[in-house]
């Protein structure tokens, strides 16, 4: 499945959407970075809270395929910009971290 | 034994902007020569988490980054406040990190554990107000 595909069929809005062929292969959910950064692995969507510009740098290096960001949150100002310069897919779901996770867990079954 | 390519890079303390830049450099590097997706992660974890350490406790730093054609050393060096016991630094979970830092996702007490966790070898030299040195070396597999 696609990031495209995940986002119509759990009407995620796009906040940057660089790359949406890229392919979904797992799930990830945390915010602290570090934790994330040790366990998240590449193709993941990675669900998070986080709004922060460091978000970007680790889903850069972690390779996640997107950011799925729950519970309604907005990225902080200028975020948004530099997800899409630096190729990254960020969509949020006003859905919790829990719902959406469970949500996303049932596609990629 | 033919001379490295090396990438160097000041890290800015001041900027949480920017911190993670360098990193997100070496990995467009490595990529860019041909490395595997193992050994891409693996750099890229442990310098991200150096890199960010020298940003939230020590006010920034150097790193340099030298590719052999059997390993990828990293250095990165400082001259912060220094680590007053490694041993309890290492710990997974063990955190100095000021509240306004832990608001932005940090201070899991994850960085050094990862660090090791990702590199083949790993030495820490630090002295307490004068700095810290850590060398880190991921093994290119033949
Ligand atoms: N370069 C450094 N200079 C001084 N102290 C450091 C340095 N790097 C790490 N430390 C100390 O070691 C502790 C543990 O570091 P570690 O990276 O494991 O966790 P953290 O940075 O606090 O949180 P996290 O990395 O999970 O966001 C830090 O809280 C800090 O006290
Ligand atoms: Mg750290």
């Amino acid at each position: 499945m696609t990031v495209f595909e995940l986002k119509e069929r759990l009407s995620l809005t796009p906040v940057s959407l660089p790359d949406p062929e890229r392919e979904v292969t797992g799930g990830y959910t945390g915010d602290l970075l570090s934790f994330v950064m040790g366990s998240a692995q590449s193709g993941d969507a990675w669900v998070t809270i986080m709004s922060n510009v460091n978000v970007i740098a680790v889903a850069t290096l972690t390779d996640v395929s997107c950011v799925l960001l729950a519970g309604g949150v907005a990225l902080d100002e200028g975020v948004a910009e530099r997800a899409v310069a630096q190729g990254i897919n960020v969509l949020s779901s006003p859905l919790s971290a829990f719902e959406l996770c469970s949500k996303v867990a049932e596609q990629l079954s | 034994m033919s001379a490295p390519l090396t990438y160097r890079y000041d890290i800015d303390g001041e900027n949480f902007t920017s911190a993670g830049e360098a990193s997100v450099k070496v990995k467009k590097a490595l990529r860019q020569l041909g490395f595997s997706q193992d050994v891409i992660r693996r750099v890229s974890i442990a310098m991200y988490e150096g890199e960010i350490n020298m940003v939230i406790h020590a006010n920034g730093g150097f790193a340099e980054v030298s590719v052999y054609p059997d390993r990828i050393v990293i250095v990165l060096d400082d001259k912060g406040p220094g680590i007053p016991n490694v041993d309890l630094a290492m710990q997974a979970g063990y955190s100095t990190a000021p509240e306004q830092i832990r608001s932005l996702g940090f201070g899991a007490g994850m960085g050094l554990p990862n660090m090791k966790a990702n590199t083949d070898e790993m030495t820490i030299e630090t002295e307490i107000g004068v700095g810290t040195k850590i060398t880190m070396t991921v093994k290119v597999g033949t």
